[in-house]
């Protein structure tokens, strides 16, 4: 079962190693990790998707709140919050299925950021479902390299980390 | 007024009222010891800085203060590895400061450089790669809140040597306020009402007693629970002490080298309260079994509870905090008679007849144990020697038991003595040694002799890895994979170090052997030997 943990830390060197260090240590495992800093500079936020039954995710909340650079871990609702997944990704293409390609990135609303006469360097956001049925369509045609970013989660409306 | 951070960090120790450190020099912690020099800290050189570390936090278990040990960068700090995992996991509050290549030099692999920050992240509570000295005077003062406060633990500090150098402002003491660190001390009020429910409601109840009873200093409070609810007490080898070995309501301690009549009670219990213990492997090998039963958690760490066994009642909070508040909920309580007697129906002999020519380790710890004084403090080392101390020594009112309990460090005992012998010179101390563990510290004699501390080392001498040996003999290898070959002549190793010592083989002979130890003034190591075949239990 998969979790999505939202945490406010520190940002300074080293918090990151913490958490990491943390999820391998405890055999907890991490699904997907970003990271990037807020509106305080001084704060960072981890988006973590986890896997795992429902006494596993209490444990890695516990241990993530005993790290003293942790101040907030919140566990998101998948209800109640917009989830994004931002992906690239460089695919094999020629003169012939180009066009077919393009009617698939059009479909699923992707991007295309780089064209070379071999290949065609693709930008699609969206929840995860979204990204593997992308991928999956263009599968065929031959992935040459995918960069995925960890899930980026929201909650909706007056819900937030920063309220209790 | 500037001083060089080396100098502000002493002043920052006396501010914390630390008296003594355990430090081992080398080139990038130099001027640290330097200004400490210049101090009246006491500094105290171990023989390694391993045994620094254990120094330390055996100090810090005496004296109930922050330990605090030094050492230099690259072997020097990874050295003191052993001893911050062992704090960790005994949650004994530590200060590790540690010198680090110049700060220009991190991260090129120079000389004696190591990832201190990196190596010691899983096991230490909180630690530092300091960057800038203007925020050593932050970083240590929250280094001692974060060690002493909450779920006590070790923090690691490393600092560069040019860091320790550099000129800064001398800042007041202010306040600490770490945003993520806000430890809950106050037990909650509603929870406290519900278990002392549960107390009165239950049959057969059991306080299952740990070190965070000794932690928080409250064995007085606990005691005074015990008396008043007459509630039977179970306890872990950390929480040994906590009630008189012969204290009509303590059944000893728990787990696979615990007493029969303990692990029954926990296994017969309706309700298990548990007070500061974490519920570790050695002490309830089988925690499933505990399912059934109604559970009460005080800890102050709030990942404790729940991560074993499922609670009904959790409690969050400093222990002394919770047990007051329980002392003013909780009434005088008839005897459990029937739950107690039926308990009881379960002890075993622990000890067999002492049969002539020969010693048998438990019936000479049970002796020794009524001969000390009574504040006496005792230390062992891990194996069959730690086992047969806590089964067997006759713990009075203030006896203090210090032992490596969740890492289970040998080398540990020897000096922890020293530390406990430092902090408290005018109480005995007594190291319960095995002669392969005594090995791994025993550099410390000199420590020892450097300082004339007047401990009292029992040496069990079988000229084997006893514990190891009997595990093999049990799971039916049939063969010693290791042997302890070696051995050197104990007394004369002692002597060279200017230790009186002696060696006893015939019961007859030890109770003597034990006056004569007991009324030297000064160091002295008592050679036991025994047979290799004796069991653990």
């Amino acid at each position: 079962m998969k979790h999505i943990l939202s945490v406010l830390v520190e940002n300074h060197a080293g918090v990151l190693l913490r958490i990491v260090g943390l999820f391998s240590r405890r055999g907890f495992n991490i699904h997907s990790l970003a990271v990037g800093v807020t509106d305080d500079p001084g704060v960072s936020r981890v988006t973590i998707v986890v896997t795992g039954d429902e006494a596993t995710i209490e444990q890695v909340v516990k241990q993530l709140n005993k790290l003293i650079d942790v101040i907030k871990v919140k566990e998101l609702n998948k209800n109640t919050c917009v989830r994004r997944e931002l992906t690239l990704l460089k695919i094999r293409c020629n003169s012939k299925n180009r066009s077919e390609i393009i009617q698939i990135v059009n479909i699923f609303r992707a991007n295309i950021i780089d064209v070379s006469p071999e290949t065609l360097t693709i930008e699609l956001t969206g929840t995860e479902d979204k990204i593997d049925a992308f991928l999956g369509m263009l599968e065929p045609f031959g992935i040459v390299e995918v960069v995925r970013g960890g899930m980026l989660s929201l909650e909706r409306g007056h819900l937030g980390i920063k309220n209790q | 007024m500037r001083k060089t951070a080396a100098e502000v960090i002493v002043d920052i120790l006396i501010k914390h009222n630390i008296d003594t450190v355990f430090g081992y020099p080398g080139a990038a912690s130099t001027p640290l010891h330097q200004a400490l020099s210049k101090s009246n800290i006491r500094h105290i050189l171990p023989r390694s800085e391993q045994s620094g570390a254990h120094e330390a936090t055996g100090y810090s278990s005496v004296e109930g203060g922050v330990g605090v040990c030094i050492a230099t960068s690259g072997p020097g700090a990874t050295n003191l590895l052993t001893g911050i995992a062992n704090a960790y996991m005994d949650s004994i509050p530590l200060v590790a400061i540690t010198g680090q290549v110049t700060s220009d030099q991190i991260g090129r692999d120079v000389f004696q450089e190591v990832d201190m920050f990196g190596t010691t992240a899983p096991y230490c509570k909180h630690s530092y790669l300091v960057k800038d000295a203007a925020q050593i005077p932050r970083i240590f003062h929250e280094a001692f809140y974060i060690a002493a406060t909450g779920r006590p633990g070790p923090v690691v500090v490393d600092i560069p040597m040019d860091l320790q150098l550099q000129e800064i402002d001398v800042p007041e003491l202010e306040k600490v306020d770490i945003r993520g660190y806000k430890p809950t001390v106050k037990g909650h009020e509603m929870q406290i009402k519900r278990a002392v429910s549960e107390l009165q409601r239950a049959q057969r109840p059991v306080f299952l007693a740990g070190h965070g009873i000794i932690l928080s200093d409250s064995i007085e409070e606990f005691r005074k629970i015990v008396e008043l609810t007459n509630v039977p007490v179970v306890s872990t080898l950390l929480g040994l002490g906590v009630l008189p070995t012969e204290h009509p309501l303590n059944f000893g301690m728990i787990g696979s080298h615990g007493m029969a009549q303990s692990n029954f009670a926990l296994q017969k219990a309706d309700l298990i309260f548990i007070v500061g213990a974490r519920v570790s492997d050695r002490a309830v090998p089988a925690p499933m079994a505990l399912q059934d039963k109604r559970i009460v958690h005080v800890d102050v760490d709030p990942a404790e509870i729940g991560k074993i066994v499922s609670t009904n009642t959790p409690i969050v909070g400093d222990i002394k905090d919770v047990l007051t508040q329980m002392l003013a909920l909780v009434e005088q309580d008839d005897p459990y008679t029937d739950w107690v007697a039926e308990i009881s129906a379960h002890k075993k002999p622990i000890r067999v007849p002492q049969t002539n020519g020969t010693i048998c380790a438990k019936n000479a710890l049970h002796l020794l144990s009524g001969m000390v004084e009574e504040n006496a403090i005792v230390t062992t080392e891990v194996g069959q020697n730690q086992i047969w101390t806590a089964r067997n020594w006759n713990f009075k009112d203030q006896t203090k038991f210090i032992t490596s309990g969740g890492f289970g460090t040998m080398g540990y005992g020897l000096p922890a003595a020293v530390g406990a012998k430092l902090a408290a010179p005018d109480r005995q101390v007594i190291a319960v040694e095995g002669d392969g563990s005594f090995q791994m510290s025993m550099g410390e004699l000199a420590t020892i002799a450097a300082h004339e501390l007047d401990i009292k080392i029992i040496l069990l001498c079988n000229n084997e890895l006893g514990m190891v040996n009997e595990y093999q003999r049990v799971r039916d290898y049939n063969n010693y994979a290791v042997h302890l070959a070696g051995n050197p002549d104990f007394s004369v190793l002692a002597s060279a170090y200017g230790i009186e010592a002696a060696v006893v083989s015939d019961y007859a002979d030890l109770e003597k052997a034990y006056e004569t130890m007991l009324a030297w003034d000064g160091p002295y190591l008592l050679q036991i030997n025994i047979d290799a075949q004796e069991d653990t239990l």
